[in-house]
């Protein structure tokens, strides 16, 4: 779906932000990528919709170089929402700032309505349908931004930093909607700092540090990687801080969610007759 | 005395269908970390706006009751005295920052508040250095990661020393070991210099060490408001869906199967400490 080949990048500041990443991500891939701030994340996923086009090497999109293609005609199979919604909203109310893409995109009225009530009952956002987007919390704010990437219905959903101000119940519905856009083949790309939320989701993980992707693999076995998570500044799972603390006694070290954390315990009590 | 006093307090934005927060009467005392947390437009944001003078002095609309903010009247006081003993973190560092280099924007506060220049010079230095950002002095905010930016923000309002400091969600943009030394850097600012410090988060896993006062609103009420091991451990919390750490959670899904356990860790370390204990047995 997405081949990223060496591909550097260098912002007109003269940054380089990527330094030779090549990465593949497969039709229906559910992927995290995690790393510390200014590590090339962002960067790196702007060059899937084409906002941005590598200085050196190539990104296809469905088997087509990003070059080749304008940004709106990307755009409707990639859709990206925003980390700070506020560079993305600017309609007065709720209803029309879903319906703006729609109508760029040429759809009928008909079905704009449909997809507009779709996206805000989906993002529970109904009770603001007339609201000014402005008037909403942070929070709601992102809920709004992602409704009207999804309203379009993209195959691919880019989304950077999407718990940033959620709370835990929002958080678990985001993640119930990206298992569930997931579960229908959609491709989903997260960027997020978020470990809870990744341990809970069990993605692949692309680990990035200073411009380079320096791991790639399941969550279970980054995420609990000391070395390698050090080194991308993020701290593992506080599920995971508790098992590395109880080695000795001879737990694995792997754990990254509550339920396999309990199983594991009730296991060793009852291995240990008690 | 009470850092923060409130009575019945009641307010609605201009245009708002309804009222943001609702009857709300909390009592913060001088020196403590509070964390005030609840699900996103429970109106924690708006509370903040009003503990530092935002509502009713910028932001119209009706504030009914009472509240006393290091010992002044909110509705009494402009923003710029208030300024002087509240200052607030937002939520998005681009809303705060403005200036063509970090310095400028570290020193805007001081300036305005007519401080002599080596005063100045004193306090924006140490405030970078304390946030961890000396090397971005020369730099413009606006060029900066999300992060980065934050940590302008946080040493602007440091460099005001104020008596008490309110973080709405400081930690947002920023990755898991930088939001864990900010958290650490506001639990100096605390404990060594003792300004009280109210913290909005909702990421408890990371921020509930630090508290000794937790606070949960809902529908712009206070649902619950006291130390945090009785606060996490309230079914209320739960059914809430606030983001519980996820030490609590394991020790109650232990205790609902059966496992006598004792006492409530609220970090890792806790946990840890607490499980070894229960496997000696």
């Amino acid at each position: 779906m997405i081949e990223v080949k060496d591909v550097r990048f260098t912002y007109p500041t003269g940054v380089e932000a990527l330094s030779g990443v090549s990465l593949t991500i497969e039709e229906g891939e559910f992927v995290a990528i995690m790393g510390q701030n200014g590590a090339g994340k962002t960067t790196l996923v702007k060059h899937f919709n084409g906002l941005l086009k590598p200085t050196k090497g190539t990104v296809l999109v469905d088997g087509v170089s990003t070059r080749d293609v304008s940004v709106a005609k990307l755009a409707r199979t990639v859709g990206f929402v925003f980390q700070n919604p506020d560079h993305q909203l600017f309609c007065e109310t709720v209803w029309e700032e879903i319906a703006f893409a729609l109508r760029n995109f040429g759809f009928e009225e008909a079905i704009i309505e449909k997809r507009v009530d779709w996206a805000l009952n989906l993002l529970d956002l109904i009770e603001y349908r007339q609201t000014s987007p402005f008037m909403l919390s942070g929070g709601e704010r992102k809920r709004v931004a992602l409704a009207s990437v999804l309203a379009w219905d993209p195959k691919v959903v880019i989304l950077d930093e999407p718990t940033i101000g959620q709370d835990h119940r929002q958080k678990e519905n985001l993640r119930q909607f990206i298992v569930q856009l997931n579960g229908q083949g959609k491709t989903v790309v997260v960027v997020t700092h978020d470990v809870e939320f990744v341990a809970e989701c069990h993605p692949r993980v692309v680990l990035m540090s200073a411009g380079k992707i320096v791991a790639d693999g399941e969550a279970k076995k980054i995420l609990t990687d000391t070395t390698l998570t050090s080194m991308a500044s993020i701290v593992p799972p506080q599920i995971t801080q508790i098992f590395l603390g109880l080695n000795d006694l001879g737990f694995p070290s792997d754990v990254i969610d509550v339920s396999e954390a309990k199983r594991v315990l009730f296991d060793y009590l009852v291995r240990s007759g008690r | 005395m009470a850092a923060v006093q409130a009575k019945a307090l009641t307010y609605s934005y201009p245009g708002g269908t309804r009222p943001s927060i609702r009857d709300v009467s909390l009592s913060i005392e001088r020196g403590e970390f509070v964390i005030l947390t609840g699900p996103s437009g429970c109106g924690k944001t708006t509370i903040c706006r009003c503990f530092n003078g935002l509502i009713p002095n910028f932001y119209t609309g009706e504030l009914k009751g009472e509240l006393r903010v290091a010992g002044l009247n909110v509705s009494e006081h402009p923003i710029y005295e208030m300024a002087k003993r509240v200052g607030l973190v937002f939520q998005n560092p681009e809303n705060q920052l403005f200036a063509l280099s970090v310095e400028k924007d570290v020193a805007f506060g001081l300036e305005n508040l007519g401080m002599p220049r080596d005063q100045i010079r004193e306090r924006v230095d140490q405030a970078l250095k304390i946030t961890g950002i000396e090397e971005l002095r020369e730099r413009a905010p606006h060029e900066l990661s999300g992060g980065q930016q934050q940590r302008v923000a946080i040493a602007s309002v440091l460099a005001m020393q104020p008596e008490i400091m309110i973080f709405d969600e400081p930690t947002s943009f920023l990755d898991p070991v930088g939001a864990q030394r900010i958290f650490e850097v506001i639990n100096d600012l605390n404990k060594k210099l003792g300004i009280t410090v109210i913290l909005v988060e909702h990421r408890l896993d990371l921020a509930s060490r630090y508290a000794d006062h937790v606070i949960i609103m809902d529908a712009g009420q206070i649902i619950l408001d006291g130390e945090p091991r009785e606060v996490f451990n309230s079914e209320t919390a739960r059914l809430l869906g606030v983001g519980i750490p996820k030490a609590v959670n394991l020790w109650r899904l232990l205790q609902e199967n059966g496992l006598v356990l004792e006492g409530m860790p609220v970090s890792s370390e806790e946990a840890t400490r607490f499980l070894r204990e229960v496997l000696k047995r």
